[in-house]
């Protein structure tokens, strides 16, 4: 059996989706975009334009649930399909948008530039416990306004797995539609085999900025999948009660799914977040807070129960250097996410709340990646019998090493770390230079960026996926982008 | 009867219960005591020792908050009257603060804020959204010492920048000091576009304030 974790119970679901049904219509949901505005009240929602609010009737919203697909595929570059959204499968993929990287030497933080994301990009690549990529860092070697295209485009050079990524603009979104399709080898290609999710972020409580809302409606038209990021602040812009503020991230993404939807029948959308329990001392949003996994696994439990496709920013820590705290933090969030099977789980490697990337981090959260999966799989029986039949061959010997049985299943019966996590006798640990997590983290990513081996992509492809960036950089003052290192 | 009903003012600010605390002060007011005397001896002390029981971890923002809430409502009920006696209420310094154009992000600002009022400080809180010539204007009008600008996003925080700018153009750079701050906000992001404090946090920034004010940075 497949373990799943959950939180509510039946009762609980349907009283939140039905109070999210309630919140719809009364105080409805304010859209600060004229063409969803224009959407919704051709589907028969009260809008009213002054105030942006649009009122949406339960039907409306039953009907979006209906036709939004419950699962869909990200391809990779071979056009495999390797990240599977729906049911109860889980994928992982690195934390997103850091505007910090952890540096290797100094370990203090720092302005992320081209040749740190072009790095992390090849270390996820490196990393098996990790499906897709994700545009991790802000580069801030390029001007601000081309931050969240020149991601995508240096991720485009060396990635081979899915990306998650996000635009901070309207028209930038146009440039990463213009990348991914020129990657994809047209338009019709991209659709068919989308290589990349977009995060549309609705703003707590009930509010949805122009922008966000625009990248989620051409998504939609694009047939590019959007991942809703709903962010209730318990306590702070969403009721306290955990309850409470599922019952918010409910309503957020239930008018997320219905704005998909109307932009075009049968978009693919998913159910997702990145709430947090405030913190009441210090006015910040812990992702490693046990109230805020609690939201996220109630939320995806709702999600699955209206048969959404699910994600979640979970598995980060608010620790700012790779220490204990990190380390308890990053294995809470992973592992009930893992258990509350979520479908795309963000976060690996992020530490400082969602600011800082560290490379040390996501190698250690890898391995902790790699226990979750195993937990998943949960125990089977594996032989019939189970063990008489083996055990009564062995009598009273110990010899199970030897025996052919253990060669066989060893490898998908136990998770086998890598040398991140030791477990060896203390006298060897002293011999090897008695090193930390850290150190031996660090240790591991030197080893996997030097066995990265590029990814074929023809001169042309990068020739064009440069021209294309380069042409935004320089409506920004920008005539040269940065050099990316190519091997 | 003064003492009793001023110590009750500060009591039920530090029990979060706002509505007895403009009651009251309702009432002191009617039974004649000076509207100075009830923010010096009720409000003020009240604030006071919620700061201090939230700096030694016993209360938590939201206590800090509710009681900041019970000031401000009782204050709406005193402004008249020290007008009218053409007083004022002696404060630390007068903040305007906002986040700026294009940016919605209202807690980091609002806490902010918060505190910058629990510290003594007059704060003409402009919301969220906020564009740099109603910054300008409000700096002006008030005669503002300091200006917070908030921004969250990393496309918004070049607001920041706009607004100094603007500062500059309507010649009141020199006659205040601006504090910024936001997620992706940093030291060298204030010392590139000429800020002149930037703190990390809440608390950080009442800090900074309190310094700027001293002329200490």
């Amino acid at each position: 059996m497949r373990p799943i974790f959950k939180l509510l119970d039946d009762e609980l679901v349907h009283k939140i989706i039905d109070e999210a049904f309630g919140l719809l219509i009364d105080p409805g949901v304010r859209v600060h975009n004229d063409e969803a505005l224009a959407l919704l009240t051709e589907a028969g929602a009260e809008v009213d334009l002054a105030s942006r609010i649009a009122r949406i009737p339960e039907s409306i919203v039953r009907d979006a649930l209906q036709t939004a697909p419950s699962e869909f595929f990200l391809h990779n570059s071979d056009g495999e399909p390797v990240v599977h959204y729906g049911g109860d499968r889980i994928h992982f993929d690195p934390g997103s948008a850091a505007i910090t990287v952890l540096d290797r030497k100094t370990h203090e933080q720092r302005d992320p530039k081209t040749e740190d994301f072009v790095a992390f990009v090849k270390l996820v690549e490196m990393l098996p416990q990790l499906d897709a990529q994700s545009t991790a860092m802000i580069c801030k070697d390029v001007p601000e306004e081309i931050g969240d295209l020149y991601r995508l485009y240096l991720a485009l050079n060396f990635m081979r797995k899915p990306i998650v990524t996000g635009a901070f603009g309207k028209d930038t979104w146009w440039t990463m539609k213009e990348l991914l399709v020129t990657m994809a080898g047209g338009e019709t290609e991209l659709a068919i085999k989308p290589i990349a999710i977009f995060d549309v972020c609705p703003s707590p409580p009930l509010l949805w900025s122009d922008i966000t809302c625009q990248n989620l409606i051409d998504c939609a038209r694009s047939g590019i999948p959007a991942e809703l990021v709903s962010m209730p602040l318990a306590g702070a812009t969403a009721p306290v009660t955990l309850a409470g503020a599922v019952v918010q991230h409910t309503a957020e993404c239930m008018s997320g799914v219905v704005i998909g939807q109307l932009s075009q029948v049968g978009a693919a959308i998913v159910w997702g977040g990145s709430p947090a329990a405030f913190d009441m001392r210090e006015g910040t949003t812990p992702m490693g807070a046990v109230g805020t996994w609690m939201i996220d696994c109630a939320y995806a439990q709702v999600g699955k129960a209206l048969n959404m496709p699910t994600h979640a920013y979970l598995g980060m820590s608010d620790a700012k250097i790779v220490d204990a705290q990190s380390g308890l933090e990053s294995s809470g969030g992973t592992i009930l996410a893992a258990l509350a099977g979520i479908n795309m789980i963000s976060g690996a490697g992020m530490m400082d709340f969602e600011s800082c990337q560290s490379f040390e981090k996501l190698v250690i959260d890898a391995e902790i990646i790699g226990m979750a999966k195993r937990l998943v799989v949960g125990i089977v029986a594996r032989d019939e019998p189970i063990a008489l039949t083996l055990m009564r061959s062995m009598g009273h010997e110990a010899d199970y090493l030897v025996n052919p049985h253990t060669l066989k299943w060893f490898q998908e019966e136990f998770y086998i770390p890598t040398g991140v996590i030791d477990r060896s006798s203390y006298d060897a640990w002293k011999s090897r230079g008695g090193k930390s997590a850290f150190d031996r983290a660090s240790d591991r990513v030197d080893q996997l960026l030097g066995s990265y081996q590029a990814r074929p992509l023809s001169d042309d492809l990068r020739v064009e996926l440069r021209r294309i960036t380069t042409k935004a950089a320089q409506g920004f003052g920008m005539e040269e982008l940065p050099p990316i290192p190519i091997e | 009867m003064v003492d009793d009903i001023l110590a009750q003012i500060t009591e039920n600010l530090l029990k979060g219960e706002t509505e007895s605390v403009v009651t009251l002060t309702g009432q002191a007011l009617t039974a004649g005591i000076e509207p100075l005397m009830i923010i010096n001896q009720g409000l003020l002390p009240g604030m006071e020792i919620a700061g201090e029981k939230f700096s030694r971890g016993e209360f938590f923002l939201p206590h800090l908050l509710i009681a900041a809430k019970g000031m401000q409502e009782a204050m709406a009920l005193l402004e008249p009257e020290l007008s009218l006696r053409q007083e004022t209420p002696e404060v630390l310094g007068t903040v305007v603060i906002g986040t700026v154009h294009g940016d919605i992000h209202e807690i980091g600002k609002s806490l902010v804020g918060t505190l910058l009022s629990v510290k003594g400080f007059q704060v003409h809180d402009l919301g969220v959204d906020v564009p740099g010539e109603r910054f300008v204007e409000k700096v002006k009008e008030t005669g503002a010492d300091i200006l917070g600008l908030s921004a969250l996003l990393t496309t918004t925080m070049i607001g920041q920048r706009e607004v100094i700018e603007a500062l500059v153009e309507a010649g009141l750079r020199d006659r205040v000091k601006v504090l910024v701050g936001g997620a992706p906000v940093s030291q060298s992001w204030a010392e590139e576009i000429g800020a002149d404090g930037y703190a990390e946090d809440a608390t950080g920034a009442v800090q900074v304030a309190q310094d700027l004010l001293e002329g200490k940075s």
